[in-house]
């Protein structure tokens, strides 16, 4: 549950940020979850290359492989931002049924 | 309209489920259903089993908001959907979709609306499981192409 509403308006996007790793993505980067502190807001994209810079491995999986993206439980693209007590996901394209 | 979703290990009666699509029901006269079984994925390489994992939460979403669509797309009175996930062996039983309409064509391009989604959209991840290694299944550029027929 994203705890959006929780965040004090006088207060500023710092806080930190519930990253979730699925399927393939998660036996490769050995991480299924991880809390990040953020100062402020960021698009997805900046956000991820932050992991990438502090796990340098993580690159090959992350930034140059096909990897989907949810922000708060919906498919978003790379342009939208981030903010504290969002939850961001990435994934492998699904492969169920 | 109902519509029921369900994220589960356990397995499920295909008996069970067809007769809650039909208990209680004179205003339809077809009833859809497809079960999908484990198979073997890779060229035939002696898979023994899948291991399916999700994203709880945004799964059920997104399952809903599939049967949603196909409900505003043809008139189905009731929709169940059934993905299982965690160890399942050859031959199981993975996935359920019945629907009821009062017309068989809106129910079997229902159901079929919703597998085509379901494989492309819904937040599950399968991997094999052979006798010595495993590997996760590659999304099917095959699927996709399933979903152009719906695309108007």
């Amino acid at each position: 549950m994203a705890a959006g509403s929780e965040i004090n308006l006088n207060d500023t996007a710092a806080g930190h940020v519930n990253v979730l790793f699925f399927g393939q993505l998660k036996e490769r980067l050995k991480c299924d979850k991880l809390t990040v502190d953020i100062a402020h807001t960021l698009s997805i994209s900046a956000f991820k290359h932050m992991l990438v810079e502090q796990n340098p491995h993580w690159q090959a999986w992350l930034e140059e492989r096909d990897v989907l993206c949810a922000l708060n439980q919906t498919m978003s693209s790379s342009d939208e931002l981030v903010k504290a007590g969002d939850e961001l996901a990435f994934f492998p394209p699904v492969t169920g049924g | 309209m109902s519509i029921s979703i369900k994220v589960q290990t356990m397995d499920f009666s295909v008996g069970e489920q067809h007769g809650a699509l039909c208990s209680d029901n004179k205003s339809d006269g077809a009833v859809v259903t497809f079960t999908g079984l484990v198979r073997e994925f890779s060229s035939g390489d002696n898979v023994i089993a899948l291991e399916l994992e999700h994203y709880p939460g945004m799964t059920e979403q997104l399952l809903q908001s599939i049967a949603e669509q196909a409900q505003t797309r043809w008139q189905l009175a009731r929709i169940s959907i059934i993905h299982r996930v965690g160890y399942l062996a050859l031959g199981e039983q993975i996935v359920f979709v019945g629907v009821t309409s009062r017309h068989r064509q809106a129910a079997f391009e229902g159901a079929q609306f919703i597998m085509d989604y379901l494989k492309n959209h819904a937040t599950f991840w399968k991997k094999e499981h052979f006798k010595d290694s495993s590997n996760w299944v590659e999304f099917k550029q095959s699927d996709k192409q399933a979903l152009n027929k719906w695309k108007k």
